[in-house]
């Protein structure tokens, strides 16, 4: 078991973590105050913005600046030690680079602290330099940025929100000029009209003529009828299949779900491969929805949600959608432990197929090697997730005519692919060649 | 001339004598004998008018389903799909895990393997590690469906009421403990365990305890055969038998391809029987039913029990050179005489006998041990049966003198087994406490004090050691579905044990089994074997032998039957066992190998004593008749059988090859209790097994009442297609060319006959094959007994409904594989002489020699599994309105249920009746309650095999589900694939333990099945249809001295 988890916690460094983190978008703001301030207390040349870097790739699984998490807190943590242990910095570099050792020789507050985490031992960092560990402390010694007010930012659904309004203002004056104009028409004709009379002008009156009205000529016109019959006909006929034929195709399906999870932000933002959640979809027929301890795996860090917002979608927003993961794995943030109690996820299904057709994502994934996108679409531009494709079995048999087999480095393919290149005359094959059009290969 | 040309194939009787039988003609030339009832409906004016639907309201129930249809189309149903809060580390959705475990019940014991998905066990299968006595028969197949049974108890009683653990643990410790030290014992009455850590307990438990004892108890007993053994070894066990190794068998009444002393001997049977280099095993076979075994053998002789005795004496007499005179009729003096002669010319011939009376069963290995036979291997002692009937007579008795204090009973079900089980249930009520550890609440449940729910042995911790030196564990492939414990896990707690069973299994293995194996890997493997816990082979070569005057003693001692009487044989059915498994809609759905009857146990009889008793149907009622002609049912008459007290009306079967005088019933049926109204089928034949003893005189009076059979196979005829089987005698196929017994179908083309496989008189251009795979089924006629563990293994694989017996009886089973059973006879007995001479085994007083010519008295039988042929020019698929079934370029004949509008134009044009109708929706269906309608029998569905709905067509799809499976795992690792994976991969051939069926790509030059579709003995089923199936059949040969 360990193992699998293990592998897990190496691909937790694969997330580029910028976003998740307070600062980011302000790093450049802080620069010269955090210079000031490193230099007044330390008078040493460290850099914090080094400092950030490492502590992200090596300290950020366990531990926050402000918030006790798997180990304490570490803003001010030199200053801290210093003022309330009367720890130095030489400490603190014993510490880091082999905490069970210290603990070992006896040292005082480092069983102190030991206890007070349950025996949870920091991992050993003997490659960190002075410099390196320098640099880690300065950026802990900055000061908390003060919250900032995004207000001011013009949100892009704002924008559009005023385009649209400055449309329908075109459009209304646009629609009282004409009616104005109609109006003006009116009073004119009215006006010549009166002219006329009084002028004794005899205005040409229509006939009455004995012809039919066109309406009942083309009536009587039995092979116009028959014509627009036939007509009327194929046009009805054709929205009726269009009709019978989007029946239980659900392109576009977009069902809310039980927590509002973005792909947009796991994919996009953060490209986290879509194999490290979906796992399974390189082994067997399902691609699997990821089990809640899989989230909890980077979410035990992150509890809150750093990047962009909309008004829609707001960082409240987000950080209740967390809250929900946390309530149904029964993690409690506050003591940082599983209380035990957990809840199903009810996820709506997206993609139905039905179940007398067979589809393995192993063999796509990872003998065909074809992208997620190419069915899912663009995942990592969604906020939520929906069908994509069509999922009709035209769709399905055209990828199938068209998509030529990966046969490279596959050993299965060797024989086949020399006897089969060999009957049809072509270097390439594609899936439907190999038998990939047979019913009994999606259905049984 | 082919040897089977002068032979007449028939499956019943009707079809054997079928003067004045127009209903069998009508049954010949159809696929489907119920005609819709159209033009009935249509031509019937006054009903037409009567009719309360008008025109206008049917257009008006027409407009509304269409509309509401296609309103209900529009939106879809919102589906669910609920993750793991925490997945288990080795469960991968849409991965299968296996587990090996072995399933010990004291009726069936096997090493098997078991398929879960998602954490549910779908499957089982064989495990390849394990030695192969010890395979899985049809029962065991079934035994996952048992895990799902709506019927199981979930929590246990006291008092018919419902309790708590907590209670129960602390009630039994409080009455346990104030029986401890008193003049009054506490007994455990179980099944046969052969569990070391099992015994190991009970041990510790009469240790502390030393009033308590422990009663095994057999349902099926084979007390006799174990104290012949005890006496003769000084251990409790049977012999073992490696008939692989014999080359003659000579069996005496025992059914060793059933479950003669424990089962599991067919597959080395089915080993010695494919005839390798010009040899094969012969099979002599002395018995009263007709057996699977005695189907099996090359000459087998109906006689009734005292004949069979009488045979073992002379057997014996001549062996040990007595000169002891056995009165015996002149017909067996001879069969004797050339027994005698067969069995000093053989290398290593073995003698084995079912008669349950422990002198008969010393003579038999006496008579082994002379023989010296490396088949015979007592050193290898069998321990599933080690039930002592004498203790358990006794222990009754006890009971009811008010000497047992406490009874304490798991894996029994004594109130339905015990002939005296009223003696037994007034013992229960003298009895100050009884439990009772049941899966059920069973006939047994109904009187005891508290009642334990016990768990599967799916979800048990438990070892066996199933003969000397071969261990095996029990782990459970799926947690407790109920509040359940297993009869070791209240052991430990009375002995005041705090580890779990599992615990204490480790810690028993680890210091007294294993060597040089870790427990991790036993638990993997689920079989250790220790072979130097095995003493040697010399050491039981102990030569012994009786005097003459004990011989004549034996024979004297024999009873003859009163005129009036009839012998009783009762047996235990292939599908049944001894009834634990009742509620099991498979096996009821199975078809009894022999007599192919579903749902039913019934008095099987010889024509000529129905006729004499008068239970004897004229051929133009042996069908049911329905307005349409007959439907193909079979009917049969009811007769009341007594036998002191007990008094049983029972449908009559009449059964070929049933010794005269004798009858035959079945074990395992006429459960009352436990199990769903619908499988309360058949009569309880432990009430007539008195003493233990399974053959008895019994007394058959006739009635006028008609039971209705639903019996498979009789449905249709052969319609003059003699040569679907094909066989031949061993001197036959040593000598003669293959021509002259496996000639190829010709045809005429321009008046000159051609043989079919020849291109030139095909309709249809050949598809190249040569490329990718191309499955190939081969089937070896003569491997095959016919047990039907491919039956129960296609079943769970595919999804298959159960229909139940109505259905059955219209001939709408569903079952893609059958098993076809076949009996035959020399069609023209007059002419030859010789014969004449050589059909022997009617020496019973009864016979006389016109009457010998009945081919239905002692007829030659064989089995043929059958199922969809996939033929490369198939029938089926020409027809198809709708492309449904198509041709995959593998030889797999496809079915795409989604495209199937039900027409059944093609299972009209198969020439094997292999297609299957879904005549209703048999899941979610009140109308069908078995274990696809309710969702704890559903769990037992393969997620990979589409459940099939209404008005689709089916069969056998060479397990395409797996072949692709295989397929795409070799894809997936980047490899070509490996040896032996297809064979594996389909059921059927993945269940045969006997190496009949082999299952691979004909495209893989070294695999076995390329060369065995070019052997000899190979040939398609009516292959003069030229649809060139990719099912090949290998024709039986018959090691018989006289045909």
């Amino acid at each position: 078991m360990n193992k699998k988890y293990k592998k897990v916690d190496s691909k937790f460094y694969l997330i580029k973590n910028s976003k998740f983190f307070p600062c980011i978008s302000l790093g450049k703001l802080l620069l010269p105050l955090a210079f000031i301030f490193t230099i007044s207390s330390f008078g040493q040349d460290a850099d914090p913005v080094k400092g950030k870097a490492l502590f992200n790739s090596n300290c950020a699984a366990c531990h926050k600046l402000d918030k006790k998490m798997t180990g304490p807190a570490l803003r001010g943590v030199e200053d801290r030690l210093y003022n309330d242990e009367g720890l130095d910095r030489e400490w603190l570099y014993k510490w880091i680079r082999n905490s069970s050792s210290l603990i070992k020789s006896g040292d005082d507050y480092a069983n102190k602290i030991y206890a007070e985490y349950n025996g949870a031992a920091m991992t050993a960092y003997p490659q960190l330099s002075d410099d390196d560990l320098n640099n880690i402390l300065a950026y802990t010694a900055q000061e908390k940025p003060a919250p900032v007010i995004k207000a001011v930012e013009v949100s892009p659904t704002g924008g559009n929100t005023s385009n649209g309004i400055s449309n329908e203002i075109i459009l209304g004056v646009f629609a009282f000029m004409f009616l104005l104009l109609s109006l003006g028409l009116f009073v004119v004709n009215k006006t010549l009209r009166s002219f006329a009379a009084q002028n004794n002008i005899q205005l040409p009156t229509k006939k009455k003529s004995t012809r039919k009205p066109l309406w009942k000529a083309f009536v009587d016109n039995q092979f116009l009828m028959l014509c627009s019959a036939i007509i009327m006909l194929l046009v009805s006929a054709y929205f009726v299949y269009g009709f019978l034929m989007q029946i239980g195709v659900n392109q576009g399906y977009e069902p809310v779900q039980p927590i509002h999870y973005s792909h947009k932000i796991h994919s996009g933002d953060n490209e986290i491969d879509c194999n490290y959640c979906h796992s399974s979809a390189r082994v067997s027929k399902h691609s699997g929805i990821p089990s809640l301890n899989v989230c909890m795996n980077c979410h035990k860090s992150i509890y809150e949600y750093n990047g962009e917002t909309t008004e829609e979608y707001s960082k409240e927003f987000y950080d209740a959608e967390i809250q929900k993961l946390y309530k149904a794995v029964g993690w409690d943030d506050e003591s940082q432990e599983y209380t035990g109690e957990t809840q199903a996820v009810k996820w709506v299904r997206i993609h139905n197929l039905p179940d007398f057709s067979y589809f393995n994502h192993a063999q796509h994934v990872s003998v065909g090697g074809i992208e997620c996108q190419t069915c899912h679409g663009p995942v990592e531009e969604m906020e939520i997730m929906y069908q994509y494709s069509p999922l009709t079995m035209g769709w399905c048999i055209n990828c199938h005519r068209e998509t030529n087999v990966k046969v490279k480095d596959n050993q299965y393919y060797e024989k086949i692919h020399e006897q089969l290149s060999k009957k049809y005359g072509v270097e390439k094959l594609t899936a439907a060649q190999m038998g990939g059009l047979e019913c009994g290969k999606c259905h049984y | 001339m082919s040897s089977n040309k002068n032979k007449k194939y028939w499956k019943n009787l009707a079809e054997l004598n079928p003067l004045n039988n127009s209903a069998l003609e009508s049954l010949g030339q159809k696929e489907f004998v119920e005609e819709i009832p159209v033009d009935e409906f249509l031509a019937d004016d006054k009903n037409l008018s009567n009719s309360s639907t008008s025109r206008r309201d049917f257009l008006k129930y027409v407009g509304f389903s269409t509309a509401a249809a296609s309103l209900a189309a529009c939106e879809g149903p919102v589906i669910k799909s609920i993750p793991y809060v925490v997945q288990p580390e080795q469960i991968i959705p849409g991965i299968a895990n296996y587990y090996a475990t072995t399933i010990a019940n004291g009726y069936d014991f096997a090493n098997v393997l078991i398929k879960t998905r998602e954490g549910r066990p779908i499957k089982v299968e064989l495990n390849k590690l394990a030695p192969i006595s010890a395979s899985a028969n049809a029962r065991v197949q079934a035994s996952v469906l048992d895990l799902y049974d709506s019927f199981r108890l979930a929590k246990p009683f006291k008092n018919q009421v419902e309790s708590s653990w907590t209670e129960f643990d602390s009630d039994t410790m409080k009455k346990l403990n104030s029986l401890k030290n008193t003049s009054k014992s506490i007994v455990f009455l179980t099944q046969t365990f052969a569990s070391p850590s099992t015994h190991k307990l009970i041990s510790d438990f009469i240790n502390n305890y030393s009033n308590a004892k422990h009663v095994v108890y057999d349902s099926v007993s084979e007390s006799a055969a174990l104290e012949a053994y005890e006496s003769k070894y000084g251990s409790r066990g049977l012999p073992n038998y490696d008939f692989s190794l014999s080359d003659l068998i000579i069996s005496i009444g025992a059914d060793i391809l059933g479950d003669w002393q424990g089962g599991g001997f067919d597959s080395k049977y089915g080993k010695s029987r494919i005839p390798t280099n010009g040899k094969m095993s012969r099979h002599i076979h002395f018995e009263a039913n007709m057996s699977l075994t005695g189907a099996n053998a090359d000459n087998r002789y109906p006689v009734n029990q005292n004949e069979q005795k009488l045979v073992l004496l002379s057997i014996y007499s001549k062996l040990f050179n007595l000169q002891a005179d056995i009165n015996i009729s002149d017909k067996l003096v001879k069969v004797v005489n050339s027994v005698m002669k067969e069995l000093l010319e053989s290398n290593n011939p073995v003698v084995v006998s079912g008669i349950q009376e422990v002198e008969y069963q010393n003579l038999v290995l006496d008579i082994n041990q002379r023989l010296n036979s490396k088949a015979f291997q007592p050193e290898k002692t069998i321990l599933t049966r080690q039930g002592n009937d004498s203790e358990v007579s006794k222990l009754i008795e006890d009971m009811n003198d008010g000497k047992v204090g406490a009874i304490i009973m798991a894996g029994v079900n004594p109130v339905y087994t015990l002939s005296n089980s009223n003696d037994f249930i007034e013992g229960l009520k003298k009895t100050e406490m009884s439990v009772l550890f049941s899966m059920k609440n069973d006939e047994t449940a109904l009187h005891v004090n508290y009642l334990a729910a016990a768990p599967h042995y799916l979800e048990s911790w438990g070892d066996t050691e199933m003969s000397k030196g071969e261990f095996s564990i029990t782990q459970p492939t799926i947690r407790p579905i109920f509040d359940t414990k297993q009869f070791q896990d209240l052991l430990l707690i009375w002995n005041n044990n705090s580890s779990s069973f599992h615990d204490y299994i480790k810690s028993n293995w680890n210091d007294n089994i294993l060597k040089n194996k870790t427990w991790n890997q036993a638990l993997h493997d689920g079989v250790f074997e220790n072979k130097k816990s095995i003493k040697s082979r010399n050491s039981y070569l102990k030569d012994s032998k009786k005097n003459t005057s004990y011989i004549l003693s034996l024979a004297s001692s024999i009873n003859q039957p009163s005129d009036n009487t009839f012998e009783l044989n009762l047996y235990p059915k292939t599908g049944m066992g001894d009834g634990q498994c009742a509620n099991n809609p498979w096996l009821q759905e199975f078809p009894d190998p022999i007599t192919r009857t579903t749902w039913d146990n019934y008095l099987t009889i010889s024509e000529s004593d129905a006729k004499k008793l008068n239970l004897y149907l004229e051929p133009s009622t042996f069908f049911n008749q329905s307005k349409n002609g007959a439907d193909g049912g079979l009917n049969g008459k009811y007769a009341v059988i007594s036998l002191e007290d007990a008094e049983i009306k029972v449908p009559v079967m009449i059964q070929p090859g049933q010794a005269r005088g004798t009858v035959g019933l079945s074990f395992g049926y006429g459960r009352n209790r436990g199990v769903k109204d619908v499988m309360m089928t058949g009569v309880n034949g432990f009430k007539l097994f008195k003493n233990f003893k399974p053959t008895q005189a019994i007394k058959i009076n006739f009635t006028d009442e008609i039971h209705e059979f639903a019996s498979v196979q009789l449905h249709n005829t052969l319609m003059g297609r003699g040569d679907i089987i094909k066989e031949t005698s061993l001197e036959v196929f040593n000598t003669k060319n293959v021509n002259d017994w496996n000639p190829e179908a010709v045809v005429s083309l321009n008046h000159i006959e051609t043989p079919v496989s020849s291109p030139s008189v095909d309709l249809w251009d050949e598809f190249d094959r040569s490329i990718g795979h191309h499955f190939n089924l081969s089937i070896d006629l003569n491997a095959c007994t016919g047990c039907g563990a491919c039956v129960i293994a296609c079943h769970a694989e595919n999804n298959v409904p159960v229909v139940g017996k109505e259905e059955i009886r219209k001939s709408r089973d569903m079952h893609w594989l059958r098993i076809d059973r076949y009996y035959s006879s020399e069609d023209s007995f007059e002419s030859d002489d010789q014969k004449k001479d050589d059909i022997n085994g009617l020496g019973s007083s009864l016979s006389t020699f016109g009457e010998m010519e009945n081919p239905s008295e002692n007829p030659q039988v064989a089995f043929q599994p059958i199922m969809c042929q996939h033929c490369n020019h198939a029938p089926c698929e020409t027809v198809c309105p709708v492309a449904a079934t198509t041709h995959g370029r593998q030889g797999q004949n496809q079915m795409t249920y989604n495209r199937c509008v039900g027409t059944r134009y093609c299972a009209n044009n198969c020439p094997y009746k292999v297609r299957r109708f879904n005549w209703f929706l048999y899941n979610e269906n009140d109308e069908f309650d078995y274990h696809m309608n309710d969702d704890l029998g559903r769990m037992v569905l393969n997620p990979d095999v589409t459940v099939r709905s209404r008005g689709v067509m089916e069969k056998c799809s060479f397990c395409i589900q797996n072949t692709q499976s295989v397929i795409l795992k070799a894809k997936l690792e980047g490899r070509t694939v490996a040896k032996g994976e297809f064979n594996d991969a389909v059921a059927c051939s993945a269940a045969c333990s006997s190496g009949a069926m082999k299952f691979g790509d004909i495209n893989e030059k070294e695999s076995p099945i390329s060369k065995l579709i070019k052997d000899d003995r190979a040939y398609h089923l009516l292959d003069a249809v030229g649809t060139k199936p990719n099912v090949v059949y290998q024709v039986k040969v018959r090691n018989n001295k006289n045909s």
